[in-house]
């Protein structure tokens, strides 16, 4: 493979949802190194996007292409081993471990008839002590609260540890800390390790921090392109329908609704 | 490797259930007669009783992982009430012969229509589809009373036995559990898919779940199972329900140790269930249902205490 071929390319992309258009005709390719953020207002299809490029639904119109393949090309198993997706909500109805969720991470990667092992189980512990929840792999999830599940469902992901992560909220129920935190660590596997990553967020200060590339997702307009050329108060502004301006600091760019 | 180290304890216990009962027969057993007394009608009785409650329990996990929901079950869905009901009509209109057939005919007729109407617009989304199952179930439930008050006399207090679950009809033991072997063969190939699946359909798609696939599979399975059970004890209730609740409060929900430890906890309880109910009042018998219900609710209560701890 090329160094520099893109690992995600989407053309001339349509989106519907019954009786409604959300998008026509978006472009764009996401390389190894980029962190890509989706911003927008609510309803607008920001996670119809990420499951579309996720391959888990059929676009109405145009083509995803995973490595230059079509995505809708790949086996479940063959497509997972190469990307990974949160979704917005995870179902934590019967009691297992932290450690046993963020194992399952690793199913792409073993063997039908095969138990992990014990590479997978130290994969799934490192993975919960990067999100900080290492004390907790043998809590039962149903005993923990709203953030720590989603830190275990981060987890579970970074087990899988795909070349292309996307991420529909990942910061969901995070106090302030642990966001940064989250939001640091998936930026700096993109930035150091090569990965990939595609997420939908709400918080624009936290977007502007780590994107390099951002997706507008507006009612009526999809801008895709460099996170310096997209990010500007203007734009925001008219992306939302709420005045907001950009309040410079040393250590990066806020915005202020007014 | 906990998980596999309490799946063997649970299993030991359950062995130990089985020698209680197996311990029950014994005095009864002196020597010649005896012997073909345990050997023809006890042992395949005994056979008969664990496959069937083995078949319950296996189908009640996997529709408590397709619904994600731990209260899901044959019965609740409705598929034993659809067995049952085509049983019935086959008894009522005299052809015992058709039994059998009937009552896997209402089985699968009634996953095709939980399932057809709770599919509408697409996505299966589980609490319709669990609506669906108790409004078919009632549905079902009427018309075995109507067979009931409209059967003759005579037919009536066999019917309500069969009706409640009852194993004295069952002779040969060998295909229920060859039934049971073979969904659980079948349903291990699904096992670390069906984990995944109980966390979303989304969540096992993104790890590489074919979800369709799995989700087919594990509906078809878990329709065949019911049926065979039904077929050979009638509506033996609670099995299914309690069965893998319990067993994923020891072991935890991964489906590689919870299919075949919830396959041992149900055969153990039904056998035990069943020896109970032909010796308690001897030499009248229970119908095999009544004592599920009395071993199970409390066993199921202490269970759900003690891990509230």
């Amino acid at each position: 493979m090329i160094a520099d071929a893109p690992m995600l390319t989407c053309r001339g992309l349509a989106l519907t949802v019954p009786g409604r258009t959300l998008c026509q005709d978006v472009a764009f390719e996401v390389r190894a190194g980029e962190c890509w953020v989706i911003v927008g207002p609510n309803g607008a299809g920001k996670s119809t996007l990420l499951l579309t490029l996720a391959g888990m639904r059929p676009p109405a119109a145009g083509t995803v292409a995973l490595d230059g393949e079509r995505i809708a090309n790949y086996a479940p198993r063959r497509r997972a081993q190469r990307l990974g997706f949160l979704p917005q909500d995870t179902f934590d109805a019967f009691p297992a471990t932290a450690l046993e969720i963020v194992l399952g991470g690793r199913h792409p990667h073993v063997p039908r008839w095969h138990l992990e092992s014990p590479h997978d189980v130290r994969l799934a512990r490192k993975a919960l002590d990067a999100v900080g929840m290492g004390d907790a792999a043998t809590r039962d999830v149903q005993t923990l609260s709203g953030g720590e599940r989603r830190r275990v469902a981060l987890a579970m992901l970074l087990a899988q540890d795909p070349a292309l992560m996307l991420l529909d909220e990942p910061t969901n129920h995070l106090d302030v800390a642990h966001e940064v935190r989250s939001l640091q660590l998936l930026a700096n596997l993109a930035r150091d390790r090569g990965r990939a990553v595609v997420m939908a967020l709400h918080d624009l200060t936290l977007a502007a921090r780590h994107a390099t590339h951002v997706v507008l997702m507006g009612c009526d307009k999809v801008e895709a392109g460099a996170a310096g050329e997209l990010l500007t108060a203007e734009r925001l502004s008219a992306l939302y329908g709420q005045a907001l301006v950009a309040v410079a600091h040393p250590r990066g760019t806020a915005f202020l609704p007014v | 490797m906990a998980a596999l180290a309490f799946a063997l304890t649970a299993g030991s216990v359950d062995i130990g259930m089985a020698a209680v009962a197996r311990a029950l027969w014994a005095p009864i057993d002196d020597a010649g007669a005896g012997y073909a007394v345990v050997r023809e009608l006890r042992l395949p009785r005994a056979m008969a009783a664990f496959a069937v409650g083995g078949l319950l329990a296996l189908a009640g996990t996997m529709m408590q992982v397709l619904l994600r929901n731990p209260l899901a079950d044959p019965y609740v869905l409705g598929l034993s009430g659809g067995a049952a009901c085509g049983a019935l009509a086959a008894l009522l209109a005299g052809a015992s012969a058709l039994v059998t057939p009937a009552a896997f005919a209402g089985a699968l007729l009634s996953t095709v229509i939980v399932f057809g109407l709770a599919r509408g617009s697409g996505a299966w989304a589980p609490t319709r589809l669990l609506l669906t199952g108790v409004v078919v179930a009632t549905g079902w439930g009427a018309l075995i009373m109507l067979i009931l008050t409209s059967a003759p006399e005579a037919q009536v207090r066999g019917m309500l036995f069969w009706l409640i679950g009852d194993l004295s009809g069952a002779t040969r033991g060998g295909p229920g559990l060859l039934a049971l072997a073979g969904v659980l063969a079948i349903a291990l190939l699904f096992a670390r898919d069906a984990t995944l699946l109980a966390r979303g359909d989304m969540t096992a798609a993104s790890l590489g779940v074919s979800v369709r696939g799995t989700t087919l599979a594990l509906h078809a399975l878990a329709a065949f199972a019911t049926a065979v059970a039904v077929t050979l004890a009638g509506s033996v209730g609670f099995v299914g329900l309690v069965i893998p609740h319990a067993v994923r409060l020891i072991i935890g929900n991964d489906q590689r140790w919870l299919m075949p430890a919830a396959v041992l906890a149900g055969g153990a309880l039904l056998t035990f269930a069943d020896t109970v109910a032909r010796t308690l009042v001897a030499p009248a018998q229970l119908p095999v249902g009544v004592l599920t219900a009395v071993v199970g609710v409390p066993l199921f209560l202490w269970l759900l205490r003690r891990s509230a701890r």
